[in-house]
């Protein structure tokens, strides 16, 4: 075998193995399984959650966000749309955090239906624009502040 | 052999030429444009404020890796199909300008994060990939270093490289395959005039300077192995 053809015929493993590789990520499906985060549906779902450290991901209810700069504790529920689960963060919010916005929290489901959670992380979409007019960026952070 | 020159080397292929001149001041003109527009003329980001800013990096960071990362896949198929080691010069610049966009993407991506998501990192899909590509390539890398025969090592770097390829378009496409914490591809339709035309200035200030850092990292490549490799036999 020339040292031509040993050349082609790695070309062509490696093509095979990397194409492989790549449709199985692509068309394999993966997508149900593969997630980072739960939506409240899924998590009411799954009855073996209870006890199980999750992620929980949906949107904040406006009118839920309910901050205590005292005891750095954190209340808001977060929707998919059908199911809503309450969380309590022992924590404080991120900058970015406001009602209507995507929030993914890191936790467990408590028996009393209460997500208590010590991790949270904002979801930010993909919008970048100006602030409305006259508007202050981030002013809808916080009520109060 | 000529007195001025160190290991011999064809003029045209081991000096600065204007064209590679001209693409890194031009690179490093728009860069500093880009940057003063991002920070000084750009409105600030409704939800992010003026940390939103750090967009106008951390996005032309991800495409670069991106696209230097699919420039080596090109060279890695051209060397094992024609056999020619300039291809492979190529592949051993792109495969060490792609670790350093891969690394100053995610670090600036950890600096965008903490003030918004609330975390400086995460396991989420979109960055695990990421961090995986930074891992196969500086493998790739090593790799590289560790084979002394350069036809061996040509050839072995080139099915390494076609190999590590596999994550490039996984790490893109992650978003909209796995539900993650990373927000899908933003489009012109997404974002406020302003931003698209800034991102896209330092957008391709980004490209020449990659362009301006691949061409010089595979001149280096190409002196080097001349050096490596004995001259041919003269006979008499």
């Amino acid at each position: 075998m020339t040292e031509a053809t040993k050349r082609r015929l790695f070309l062509v493993g490696a093509l095979g193995i990397a194409g492989t590789a790549l449709g199985a990520f692509a068309l394999g499906d993966l997508g149900d399984d593969l997630v980072y985060y739960w939506s409240p549906a899924e998590l009411i779902q799954a009855a073996n959650a209870k006890e199980a450290t999750v992620r929980l991901g949906g949107m904040v209810v406006p009118g839920t966000f309910d901050w205590d700069r005292e005891a750095q504790r954190t209340r808001f529920s977060l929707t998919d749309g059908t199911v809503t689960v309450p969380v309590e963060v022992a924590g404080n919010p991120p900058q970015m955090f406001r009602e209507g916005i995507g929030a993914v929290v890191e936790g467990r489901l408590g028996p009393d239906g209460v997500f208590r959670s010590e991790k949270v992380m904002v979801k930010h979409n993909n919008e970048y624009q100006a602030p409305d007019a006259g508007g202050n960026p981030r002013s809808t952070l916080v009520e109060g502040e | 052999m000529r007195a001025d020159s160190v290991p011999g080397p064809p003029a045209a292929d081991g000096r600065w030429s204007n064209a590679e001149h001209a693409l890194g001041a031009f690179g490093v003109f728009l860069l500093v444009a880009g940057n003063y527009l991002g920070l000084f003329v750009a409105p600030p980001e409704r939800m992010m404020g003026e940390v939103g800013r750090i967009l106008y990096v951390h996005v032309p960071a991800a495409w670069l890796a991106l696209v230097t990362f699919t420039i080596g896949f090109g060279a890695a198929i051209g060397h094992l199909s024609t056999g020619k080691r300039s291809f492979d010069h190529v592949t051993e610049a792109t495969t060490e300008v792609g670790i350093l966009l891969n690394a100053l993407l995610l670090v600036l991506g950890s600096i965008f994060a903490r003030p918004t998501w609330g975390v400086w990192w995460n396991w989420d899909p979109r960055l695990t990939a990421s961090a995986i590509m930074l891992l196969t390539y500086v493998g790739v890398s090593l790799l590289r270093s560790a084979v002394r025969d350069p036809e061996r090592r040509a050839t072995w770097t080139s099915v390494a490289t076609i190999l590590a390829y596999v994550n490039i378009p996984v790490t893109y496409f992650s978003v909209k395959w796995f539900r993650s914490l990373h927000q899908i591809q933003s489009s012109p339709e997404t974002m406020n005039d302003t931003m698209v035309a800034i991102l896209r200035t330092n957008a391709f200030a980004f490209l020449f300077i990659t362009l301006w850092f691949i061409a010089w990292r595979r001149r280096l490549a190409a002196a080097r192995d001349r050096l490596d490799s004995p001259p041919p036999l003269e006979i008499a």
